[in-house]
C-alpha cells in the first residue's frame, strides 16, 4: 500500500501547475481525495467548531449504508422474478436462492453503471470547465438512483433522468451543495413524468423476461400480478382489502422499488446513519408520527376506500416511505437545517405522503412528491424558525431594557 | 432606398441581442401554452409579428395627437381591434389552429411585448422605424416559439408538423425500444427549455462583448 501512494504522488506530479497534464488536476484531485485521506486534518491547537473529516467521508457512510438495502434489493429482484416464473413451486432450495440473488445481482448492476457513469461523468466535465474540484456529491446520488428506479426501466431512459437530474437540478444551481431539491429524486420523478408507462402498473416492478438472456421465456404463473400493494390499493374497487400483512411488508419480499421493500435492510442503514450522526433522527422521528398520525385519522374518520382503510401501521412499512425516510429527506443539502425546522419540514414529508396515497389515486406512492414538496418548502421553514427566534430574543432584551 | 442605422437596428436588435423573449422575459406564458406542437406555434407567431407591426404603425401615426393620460387605453383599442382581425381570419381560414391556440389568440391583447413596444417605442418614433420595430420584436419571439416547439414536437410526439419523424417501428408498441418523452407535453419543459435557450444566448453574447 505504502509503495502505491508513493507511485500515485509521483503520478500526481504531472498533474500539478506546470506539469504537462495540468488541465486535468481536479481529475487527478478528485481520484486522489476519494482513495486517500487528504493531507489536511484539523489542528491540535485552537478552537475548531468541526473536525476535518470531509464531505466524501460523509458521503461514504451514507452508502455503506445503503448497502444492506442494496444487497436485499437484489435478492428480492431475483426472488420475484422466480415467483412470477413459478420456479418457487418447490420451496426455496439453496441453489435457487443463489440463482435469485445471482440474477438480480445481474439485473440491477446496469443500472449502477449506467447511474455513475452518466453522472460522474458530467461532474467531470462541469470541473474541467470550471476549473473547480470535482465534487464528491454524486457518490450517493448515484447509488440512490439504481434503488429506486423500477426494474424494468430502460436503461437509456435512466441516463437521460440522470442527466436531466444532474444538470438542471444541480449544475445550474451551482452544483453540490447548492441544490434545492434531491437529485436522485428528481431523477426519478423525470422518469415518472416523461415514461409513465414504465414507473406504474403492474408489469414495472417484476422482472419477468430474462435477464441478458438468461433465465428468459419462462411462462407466467396463472392469476400473476406484478402490482405492488400500493398500486393494488390505488386500482381495487373493493374497500378493505389487505396485499401485505405486516411481517410481509417488513421482510420485504414484495414487488416494488428495488431498494424500498425490506424494513430490516433499510433499518440497519438507519442504524449506521444516526449513530455516525450523518443523519438527522429529528427528521425521521417527524415524518414517522406524522404519516402514522395522519394515516390514523384516514383510518377513523377518512373515505371508505380501500387505501384509506389501509392500517396505519402498514402504511408505514410498504412503499417507499421508510427508504425516502431514512435516506432522502434527510439530505442535510436539501432538508430544513434549524433544528426546530427539521420537526416542522419532516411532519409536513409524513402529512403529504398519506394524503397523496389516501386522495390521489393517481399517484399510489406518494414518498416522492411528498419530500420533492419537502425541499421546496424547507428555505421557508428555516426562514421562519429563525425569524421566530429573532423576535424572541429581541423582546427578551427589550423587557430587559 | 437604404434605411438608415437606426431603423436597421430597429429591426435587427429584437432578433439577438434585445430579444424580448430571452433578454426582456417577456411574453413567457404565452411561450409556455402554445409551443406543444410546430403548427399552432408558427401561427401564434406570425400573428403576433403582424398584430405588433401594425399597431406600431398605427399608434405611430397618431402618437402626436394621444392625449398622455389615456394613451393605454387607446393603445389597447389598438391592440385590441388587430387580434380580433387577425383571430377572425384565423377561424374562417385556419379553423383547427384556431380551436388549438383558443383563448391565447384573444390573449394576444395582455401580451406583454406588444405594450412594451408600443409604450417604447412606436409612442416615440416615427411610423418606419416603428414598422421595422415591430416586425424584428414579433420575428424575435416567433423564432424562440417555433425553436421551442420544434423540440417539443419531436421529442413529445416523435413527429413535426404533424408529419411522423421517428420511424413506428421504433416504438415499445411495435416492438422497438423507442419511447416519447411525455415530460416534453408538460408546460414545466417549456420553461426549461426556454431557461436553456437564454442560458445559450448568454454564454454566446457574453463572450462577445468581452
Amino acid at each position: 500500500m505504502e509503495k502505491f501512494y508513493q507511485l500515485w504522488k509521483k503520478f500526481g506530479k504531472n498533474f500539478q501547475e506546470g506539469g504537462k497534464l495540468s488541465w486535468l488536476s481536479s481529475f487527478y484531485d478528485a481520484f486522489d481525495t476519494f482513495l486517500f485521506t487528504p493531507q489536511t486534518t484539523a489542528k491540535r491547537v485552537g478552537a475548531q467548531i468541526h473536525d476535518g473529516s470531509d464531505s466524501k467521508r460523509t458521503m461514504i457512510i451514507v452508502v455503506l449504508a445503503l448497502v444492506p438495502a442494496l444487497l436485499f434489493g437484489m435478492f428480492n429482484v431475483g426472488y420475484q422474478h422466480l415467483l412470477a416464473t413459478g420456479q418457487l413451486a418447490q420451496g426455496l432450495t439453496c441453489a435457487l436462492w443463489w440463482k435469485a440473488f445471482g440474477f438480480g445481482f445481474l439485473a440491477v448492476l446496469p443500472y449502477i453503471i449506467v447511474s455513475y457513469a452518466v453522472g460522474l461523468g458530467i461532474e467531470f466535465i462541469v470541473a474541467q470547465i470550471k476549473h473547480e474540484e470535482v465534487a464528491e456529491g454524486f457518490l450517493v446520488t448515484g447509488f440512490i438512483i439504481p434503488l429506486i428506479v423500477p426494474i424494468n426501466t430502460p436503461l437509456w431512459q435512466v441516463a437521460i433522468a440522470v442527466a436531466f437530474a444532474v444538470v438542471f437540478a444541480k449544475e445550474v444551481f451551482g452544483g453540490t451543495g447548492y441544490n434545492i431539491f434531491n437529485v436522485a429524486l428528481i431523477a426519478r420523478a423525470f422518469l415518472f413524468f416523461a415514461y409513465p408507462t414504465h414507473m406504474t402498473g403492474d408489469k414495472a416492478f417484476i422482472r419477468t423476461e430474462g435477464t441478458w438472456g438468461w433465465d428468459g421465456g419462462h411462462a407466467l404463473v396463472d392469476g400473476f400480478t406484478g402490482a405492488t400493494p400500493l398500486t393494488q390499493l390505488a386500482t381495487t374497487t373493493e374497500t378493505n382489502l389487505m396485499p401485505a400483512d405486516f411481517w410481509t411488508a417488513v421482510n420485504g419480499l414484495i414487488p416494488g422499488s428495488v431498494g424500498e421493500t425490506c424494513v430490516w435492510a433499510i433499518a440497519l442503514g438507519a442504524v449506521l446513519l444516526l449513530v455516525t450522526g450523518v443523519a438527522s433522527w429529528k427528521t425521521m422521528l417527524a415524518i414517522l408520527v406524522s404519516a402514522g398520525c395522519t394515516a390514523w385519522l384516514f383510518n377513523e374518520f377518512g373515505p371508505d376506500t380501500a387505501v384509506a382503510n389501509y392500517p396505519w401501521y402498514l402504511q408505514l412499512v410498504t412503499g417507499g416511505l421508510l427508504f425516502g425516510a431514512v435516506f432522502m429527506a434527510t439530505d442535510p443539502v436539501t432538508s430544513a437545517r434549524t433544528e426546530c425546522g427539521k420537526w416542522i419540514y419532516g411532519a409536513l414529508i409524513g402529512f403529504m405522503v398519506i394524503v397523496i396515497r389516501v386522495l390521489n389515486a393517481g399517484y399510489p406512492e406518494g414518498m416522492m412528491l411528498a419530500i420533492l414538496l419537502g425541499n421546496a418548502f424547507a428555505p421557508l421553514i428555516d426562514w421562519c424558525v429563525v425569524r421566530v427566534n429573532i423576535n424572541k430574543r429581541a423582546n427578551r432584551k427589550g423587557a430587559a431594557l | 432606398m437604404a434605411l438608415s442605422k437606426k431603423t436597421k437596428e430597429a429591426f435587427l436588435g429584437p432578433l439577438n441581442i434585445n430579444n424580448p423573449v430571452l433578454v426582456q422575459i417577456l411574453g413567457i406564458c404565452s411561450a409556455l401554452a402554445v409551443t406543444v406542437q410546430l403548427k399552432p406555434a408558427l401561427v401564434m407567431g406570425i400573428s403576433v409579428t403582424i398584430i405588433v407591426a401594425m399597431s406600431n404603425v398605427v399608434v405611430s401615426l397618431i402618437r402626436n395627437s394621444i392625449p398622455t393620460r389615456i394613451r393605454i387605453i387607446i393603445q389597447l383599442v389598438v391592440v385590441a381591434a388587430l387580434v380580433t382581425i387577425v383571430s377572425e381570419v384565423l377561424k374562417a381560414f385556419a379553423y383547427d389552429v384556431a380551436m388549438q391556440l383558443s383563448v391565447y389568440l384573444g390573449l394576444i391583447i395582455t401580451n406583454c411585448i406588444l405594450m412594451g413596444r408600443l409604450e417604447a417605442f412606436a409612442m416615440t418614433n416615427n411610423v418606419l422605424d416603428s414598422f421595422m420595430d415591430g416586425l424584428g420584436n414579433g420575428f424575435g419571439y416567433a423564432w424562440i416559439l417555433v425553436v421551442v416547439a420544434c423540440v417539443r414536437e419531436f421529442f413529445g410526439a416523435g413527429s413535426l408538423l404533424g408529419y411522423q419523424i421517428i420511424p413506428d417501428s421504433w416504438y415499445v408498441a411495435n416492438g422497438g425500444f423507442y419511447e416519447n418523452c411525455g415530460m416534453m407535453l408538460m408546460p414545466a419543459m417549456a420553461l426549461i427549455l426556454v431557461g436553456c435557450i437564454i442560458w445559450a444566448h448568454r454564454a454566446i453574447n457574453d463572450k462577445e462583448s468581452k
